[in-house]
């Protein structure tokens, strides 16, 4: 399995030549997917390109702090806004630390450094809908611990890190009647349509003042601070002085809370362009126009249409194609080696049960963010559906006439070409159907690790929780999918033989 | 020469042919005459080498390197390719051994003649066959490169009464004219006469008696062979009618 890892990373890296590693003259700018971060992303971006000593590269909607944070230590982007109690507690693993100048220390050795704090804190908060957190008297966390007949749902992140539900739960002693998983973006209409009493929300969100929801007080100061800070490659900070002062001089004790929340509102309920919000904030709105020319969400429907079109049958063209390659004689290999076959099926059979954010954030320390580490995820998915039905196609022919390829004395590659692979053309090509149809489908994921295509928007859109973004990517997914699928239909009228393809 | 030298084979824990020798010279005819799991497809295996003995020899005439040269092979319904047309199933062991275009449909045409096919169904598909036309397109396939050794097994076994009886008299004279070493295997007593000049009788894995037909009737070596005989033979009653 490990060589068949090896073998699949080679050929997605062989197909596909690194993302030009990128020009000395940029600065990688990346960003959560999650709009406050999209817009320190924009204004980190913007800055960069004023101090005129680089140009940015936006890498922008990059799931998680797994994710981005995986993408700045293996050097696949040079600076992004993280927050100093994640820091201490995710990526160090020191609780205990939380200002800025001993995590700073503790970071160098990983040639990472810091920006003094932004000026805001975004600490996460529990938030309750205004009518409920009267009628039962809910002022503070502790407060809850009264009402255990209550339905929270908190995002995954939340749910997991020990500075989130886990931690709190013990630290106030805390009980719901049900808690979900949800996508952060999602647990606002949940909260507001009273599907649900409690979210965890950050502190900084837009939605907050619009949906008129109520903080409740950390009264017994569980949640570390969560100071906005710049987190940068030393390098690029050590080599690009300038820029670097001027992002310290712009935006170091800059921006304060109510600043954030006003500009997450522009973005989130004035669904204004994210260029625009940071421009808006750096008072330049000249500026505003040319970061339209790299900025993706400023392109007009039509060009944005084209443009992820071509991005995501990239991937899925090429994924599905190096499954293939490797998924046919995988298959081949199973059906003429019976005992090797197990392992094998088991084998792509564990890939499929990864969870594909997983898979993905598992490529980045291999290869880093972007195209290739999507490609090389997609094709391990992809494979299951085409290995398997080979295998299955050559195992279930005719022993009859398998038996009569040596009586006719074809051997080798010619019992292959000839007889069996042409008889097991349909139930092949039916995988390849599968696995093409599903990659369509998983490709969406790809944005999280910046692969670009149809999930660029879908991503921005549960940033935005905004629905016509979301569905502006996934239609066209769907439409996809299903062109694909007649494409292969196509297909089968080349490669299956007449007799064995049913009707006309 | 076929020959078998006290030829054991067990298959799945089972003895499905037990210490069985057969001579069978060049150029005569022979049939396996038995019931299901008597063991005589499994001999005709052996003889193809697509099964080793457990103990014994099998010894066969035949081009080592390319066994294809030298033994044909037909089985009950053809065993033909269905994405394949007639033409290209029958040239598959000549498309094998490399031979020319212009050569393999010379020796298509040549053996659509011997074998009673109309020409037109060369380009056409199995599945558009009738049983008695896919059965010729098998013998087709296994005449392909001449070689000196046929075997067939059930060739005849899955058409209709009035296919078969022509089919039966076809091939007679077929394997009158090529002189070739023929091993036939059936379990129908009436098909052993017409073709055999030899019958080896087999029950449960043993060769039970080994000679003519004649023999066979006249002198049964147990009462095994003179009921095997009898079960199959039509009542006197009936030949009378008829």
């Amino acid at each position: 399995m490990k060589a068949t890892l090896v073998l699949v990373a080679l050929c997605a890296t062989a197909l596909w030549p690194s993302p030009a590693p990128s020009q000395p003259s940029a600065i990688r700018v990346g960003s959560k997917s999650f709009t406050e971060s999209y817009i320190l992303g924009e204004i980190v971006a913007q800055i960069i390109d004023g101090a005129g000593e680089a140009r940015p590269e936006r890498r922008f909607g990059l799931g998680g702090t797994g994710i981005v944070y995986g993408a700045i230590a293996s050097g696949d982007i040079d600076v992004y806004a993280e927050y100093t109690g994640t820091i201490a507690q995710a990526i160090l693993k020191t609780p205990a630390v939380t200002s800025v100048e001993p995590l700073r220390a503790a970071l160098a050795p990983l040639g990472l450094t810091l920006s003094g704090p932004l000026g805001f804190e975004n600490t996460y908060a529990l938030a309750v809908r205004r009518d409920a957190a009267q009628r039962l008297q809910l002022r503070s966390i502790s407060d809850l611990a009264k009402h255990p007949t209550l339905r929270a749902a908190f995002d995954p992140g939340f749910l997991e890190r020990p500075d989130g539900w886990p931690g709190l739960k013990a630290h106030y002693g805390l009980a719901f009647a049900d808690v979900r998983i949800m996508e952060h973006a999602l647990t606002y209409p949940a909260l507001a349509n009273g599907r649900v009493d409690v979210i965890d929300v950050f502190s900084t969100d837009g939605q907050l003042a619009r949906l008129d929801l109520v903080l409740l007080d950390d009264d017994r100061r569980f949640f570390p601070p969560y100071a906005a800070v710049l987190l940068a490659r030393r390098a690029v900070a050590e080599r690009f002085p300038r820029t670097w002062a001027e992002l310290q001089g712009r935006l170091v004790g800059r921006i304060d809370t109510a600043t954030m929340t006003r500009l997450n509102a522009l973005a989130d309920l004035d669904r204004r362009p994210f260029a625009d919000v940071a421009a808006t904030f750096l008072g330049d709105t000249a500026r505003a126009p040319r970061a339209a020319r790299s900025g993706r969400e400023l392109l007009t429907p039509g060009r944005e249409l084209v443009t992820l079109t071509v991005e995501h049958l990239e991937l899925v063209v090429i994924a599905v194609a190096v499954a293939m390659l490797l998924g046919v004689p995988l298959g081949i290999l199973a059906a003429r080696r019976p005992r090797l076959a197990q392992v094998e099926l088991m084998g792509v059979g564990v890939l499929q049960t990864i969870p594909a954010l997983a898979l993905l954030a598992f490529m980045i320390p291999l290869f880093g963010i972007g195209t290739v580490p999507a490609l090389v995820a997609l094709c391990l998915y992809a494979l299951l559906p085409i290995v398997r039905n080979t295998h299955a196609g050559l195992a279930s022919l005719d022993p009859r006439l398998v038996e009569m390829t040596t009586v006719l004395g074809l051997t080798g590659w010619r019992r292959l070409a000839w007889i069996e692979l042409p008889l097991a053309s349909v139930t092949i090509m039916a995988g390849i159907k599968t696995s093409a149809v599903l990659t369509v489908g998983t490709a969406t994921l790809a944005a999280f690790i910046g692969g670009g295509g149809y999930g660029t928007l879908i991503v921005t859109g549960l940033a935005l929780n905004d629905v016509a973004t979301i569905l502006r990517g996934a239609i066209p997914s769907a439409v996809l999918a299903l062109a694909i699928h007649a494409a292969f239909e196509g297909l089968d009228r080349l490669v299956i033989p007449r007799p064995l393809r049913g009707g006309p | 020469m076929i020959s078998l030298q006290r030829v054991t084979k067990r298959l799945g824990g089972q003895v499905v042919v037990d210490d069985v020798s057969l001579l069978i010279a060049a150029g005569t005819t022979h049939v396996l005459l038995g019931s299901s799991g008597s063991g005589k497809s499994t001999i005709l295996r052996l003889i193809l080498g697509l099964l080793q003995p457990d103990a014994g020899e099998v010894k066969v005439d035949a081009d080592t390197e390319r066994p294809s040269r030298s033994i044909g092979y037909v089985v009950q319904e053809g065993a033909l390719y269905p994405h394949l047309t007639v033409a290209r199933n029958v040239a598959l062991a000549a498309r094998a051994e490399g031979w020319e275009d212009a050569r393999q449909r010379t020796r298509l045409r040549a053996l659509a003649e011997l074998a009673g096919l109309d020409g037109e169904l060369l380009d056409r598909y199995p599945a558009e066959l009738s049983g008695g036309q896919r059965q010729r397109v098998g013998l087709m396939r296994a005449l392909m490169l001449d070689p000196p050794i046929l075997l067939l097994d059930e060739p005849l076994g899955a058409l209709d009464p009035i296919t078969r009886a022509e089919l039966q008299t076809q091939l007679v004279r077929i394997f009158g004219e090529l002189r070739k070493t023929v091993v036939l295997v059936t379990h129908d007593v009436r098909e052993a006469f017409v073709f055999g000049a030899g019958i080896a009788l087999l029950n449960h894995g043993r060769v039970v008696q080994h000679g003519t037909f004649a023999d066979l009737a006249r002198r049964p070596a147990s009462p095994f062979v003179a009921e095997f005989l009898r079960a199959q033979a039509p009542p006197p009653e009936m030949t009378r009618e008829l």
